[in-house]
């Protein structure tokens, strides 16, 4: 569709564009800024005035439930709740039903995005068979068939010997490995901070060190193997400083936080509540303090949702026996936005975040508005207070702990390929 | 006291436990309540019915009370705030968090040997990291302003900042229970022999098991409590259980008079309402 949007803020960090101005969009790509090409004929006209236009979001991680949990979401359903939160590609990690360990499984996502999906839905594959940790899928194939990266999910791979052979395989095949660094061992059957919740609420904690042991364990893994990694959800301060330090040193690493750990601490458990159950768990303050830091300082490249949709009765037990996790890709933008209130950074860099940081993490084509790219765009109300309820929710999922919350920034209109996708209603 | 005539109190124990269990309903019976216990290892939560789903059947059944022993944290919290608001809840112990119902009876017993709390010195050994009994006696006894509470264990039995309830943390018996009032010697559950919480039986009873020689570090009026049910030799030796500082049996005896005075209040059933709608009925 030709669409004209017309006298909005343009922020692209990718290309340092931050100014009032037209978008031009031709069928599926973007053709110009600024001024109309040529016998441009404007099927549609969005009036962006007072409005930001960036480029549609780009989620690191979000889980979609289909195949295998479509009681708690499908593509369908969790897609267009993409689509409501800005984001116009995601990525899917592997923990489905049936596994990503074959390139049949991102087939069938990829025809069923294809069929109902309001937004590009890419996937990272199972670094082992059935996410064991012992036997390794076979990778080029699941790169073959789309796969952008390879990981083991929650899945911590115990064995520091078959993790190095994995990076080794990983490394040759030029790919990058996603890692979520949590040593089981140390968070044994843990659901919360180990902390002053965990002690008063009587809960089994997990420390720190679950985090940093694990991360230090793969820094020095990466540096002898040289694979390119990506370390997931990184929810401890310290985590976040040795990851600066191997960035310092020249080592291959990126990291990204979720939208939620910057502003939520084991503190907002309150009394038993199951919504603040996620994995890593909400730590304390200074944690907190300390992943604002990375983002500011760049540390961290991206903020992702790591949005986890449930069915009512996940969370409708004592809290150790609810299933941990947030549906939060529709407050994704407004929480990240909340930083440029709160730590000061700019807008541009915000959107970075959100946008050029996770597509170069993942080395997608997406997160940019530069001309003849992808016409995925997304335009925001950055001034938009709006008030988080069950109702306001596309996703299946109404679990989230910032249901009550109100907050700064909606978004007005979602363009994916050059068709609107979701529009707010007035 | 028939207090509680014509009510049905169920006791939902998801845990097993004799103690507790007999004395919830020795205490429901004085009070002339309808009982119904409920062992649910053995009922339809392995059928897989869900929880929620039995309280609702229970609810049903009119049951005026639940009295819910659970073994994870937060669950009596938990039905509690999905049962209907007329059904009262009483947490008789939700795994490592509360068992407020314990915490009382102590102090009452506390409170009939010392009068005053404003000058104790409680000293509290154990497991406790793993302890509910622990966690809402150090609720009770900083709620009603004791001078300070101690809690003595080594430091894999300690909840990391537990100074953040208000006790001061001990490693070693000889200082912890120097010039205390109340030495209150927790359980050591079998379980923590493994996974290096401890090394031994042996080690443990000569580091932290309560002998009348540590026990004399103590005030010599002090009093020596334990929850139940005792490990003889392995947290407290036998003359010291059964010697004559030790008031474990007057603790299961309160236990009673406890728990039928807070089943009738939460029923809003005490002998004085009792009293003023039999007034209220001649007038």
């Amino acid at each position: 569709m030709n669409i004209y949007i017309k006298g909005g803020r343009v922020i692209d960090p990718a290309n340092n564009v931050d100014k009032v101005t037209d978008l031009f969009i031709r069928e599926d790509k973007i053709i110009s800024l600024d001024k109309a090409p040529n016998g441009f004929q404007a099927e549609l006209t969005i009036d962006a005035n007072n409005c930001v236009v960036c480029p549609g979001l780009v989620d690191m991680r979000a889980r979609l439930r289909e195949p295998g949990l479509e009681n708690k979401g499908t593509i369908e359903s969790e897609t267009l709740a993409a689509a409501h939160g800005g984001v116009t590609t995601l990525c899917t990690p592997p923990d489905t039903d049936p596994i990503i360990d074959t390139p049949a499984v991102v087939d069938l996502i990829r025809h069923r995005v294809a069929e109902v999906g309001k937004c590009k839905v890419i996937t990272l594959g199972a670094l082992t068979v059935g996410l064991q940790g012992s036997q390794l899928s076979e990778i080029d194939h699941l790169k073959k068939a789309g796969c952008v990266g390879v990981t083991n999910a929650y899945c911590y791979i115990s064995s520091a010997g078959v993790m190095r052979r994995a990076m080794e395989y990983v490394a040759s095949l030029d790919m990058t490995l996603y890692i979520h660094a949590e040593d089981k061992e140390l968070s044994e059957n843990g659901c919360v901070h180990e902390g002053e919740i965990s002690t008063r609420l009587g809960l089994a904690g997990i420390p720190e060190c679950a985090e940093t042991i694990a991360v230090s364990r793969d820094l020095m893994l990466i540096e002898k193997t040289g694979v390119r990694a990506h370390f997931c959800q990184l929810s401890t301060e310290q985590a976040v400083k040795m990851v600066a330090r191997a960035q310092h040193d020249g080592l291959p690493v990126t990291a990204d936080v979720t939208a939620h750990q910057l502003h939520l601490t084991e503190m907002d458990i309150g009394y038993f509540n199951s919504l603040c159950h996620v994995s890593p768990p909400l730590r304390n303050h200074r944690d907190l303090d300390g992943l604002r830091d990375a983002v500011g300082r760049g540390v961290v490249s991206a903020i992702c949702s790591d949005h986890q949709p449930h069915d009512v009765d996940a969370k409708l037990a004592p809290f150790a026996q609810t299933e941990s996790g947030i549906s939060s890709i529709e407050t994704l933008l407004p929480l990240a936005l909340r930083l440029v209130d709160e730590k000061g950074l700019s807008l541009s860099d915000i959107i970075a975040k959100l946008t050029c940081g996770p597509a170069n993490i993942l080395g997608i084509n997406a997160g940019t508005l530069g001309v003849s790219s992808p016409a995925d765009v997304c335009v925001f109300d950055p001034e938009s207070y709006w008030n988080v309820t069950e109702e306001t929710f596309y996703s299946h999922g109404k679990n989230s702990p910032f249901i009550g919350w109100e907050l700064k920034g909606q978004v007005t209109h979602t363009i994916l390929d050059g068709e609107v996708v979701f529009q707010l209603k007035n | 006291m028939p207090l509680l005539r014509g009510k049905t109190i169920a006791n939902l124990f998801f845990e097993a436990s004799t103690r507790t269990r007999t004395t919830f309903e020795l205490a429901a019976k004085r009070l002339s309540a309808d009982v119904l216990n409920i062992s649910i290892s053995t009922s339809a939560a392995v059928k897989g019915e869900s929880l929620l789903d039995m309280l609702r059947n229970l609810e049903a059944m009119q049951c005026d009370m639940f009295v819910v022993r659970h073994s994870e944290s937060g669950a009596a919290h938990f039905i509690a705030t999905h049962v209907a608001p007329h059904v009262s809840v009483i947490n008789a112990g939700d795994g490592c968090h509360a068992h407020p119902t314990q915490a009382m009876l102590d102090m009452f017993t506390i409170r009939r040997h010392k009068k005053d709390f404003s000058d104790l010195r409680v000293a509290i050994v154990g497991d406790i990291k793993h302890s509910r009994v622990a966690r809402s006696q150090i609720h009770a006894l900083t709620t009603l302003g004791v001078a300070e509470v101690r809690v003595i264990a080594p430091k894999t039995l300690i909840p990391r900042q537990v100074q953040s309830l208000g006790v001061h943390v001990f490693h070693k018996m000889e200082e912890g229970l120097r010039d205390v009032d109340v030495v209150i010697m927790l359980r050591l559950q079998n379980e923590r022999m493994q996974g290096a919480y401890l090394p031994g039986y042996h080690e443990y009873f000569q580091l932290f098991g309560l002998t009348s020689e540590k026990l004399s570090l103590a005030k010599p009026d002090a009093i020596v409590m334990h929850p139940g049910p005792i490990n003889r030799g392995v947290e407290i030796d036998s003359a010291v259980a059964d010697g004559k500082q030790s008031v474990i049996l007057e603790q299961v005896a309160n236990g009673i008079a406890v728990r039928m005075a807070i089943m009738s209040m939460a029923l809003g059933r005490t002998p004085d309402a009792a009293a003023s709608t039999k007034r209220e009925r001649l007038l």
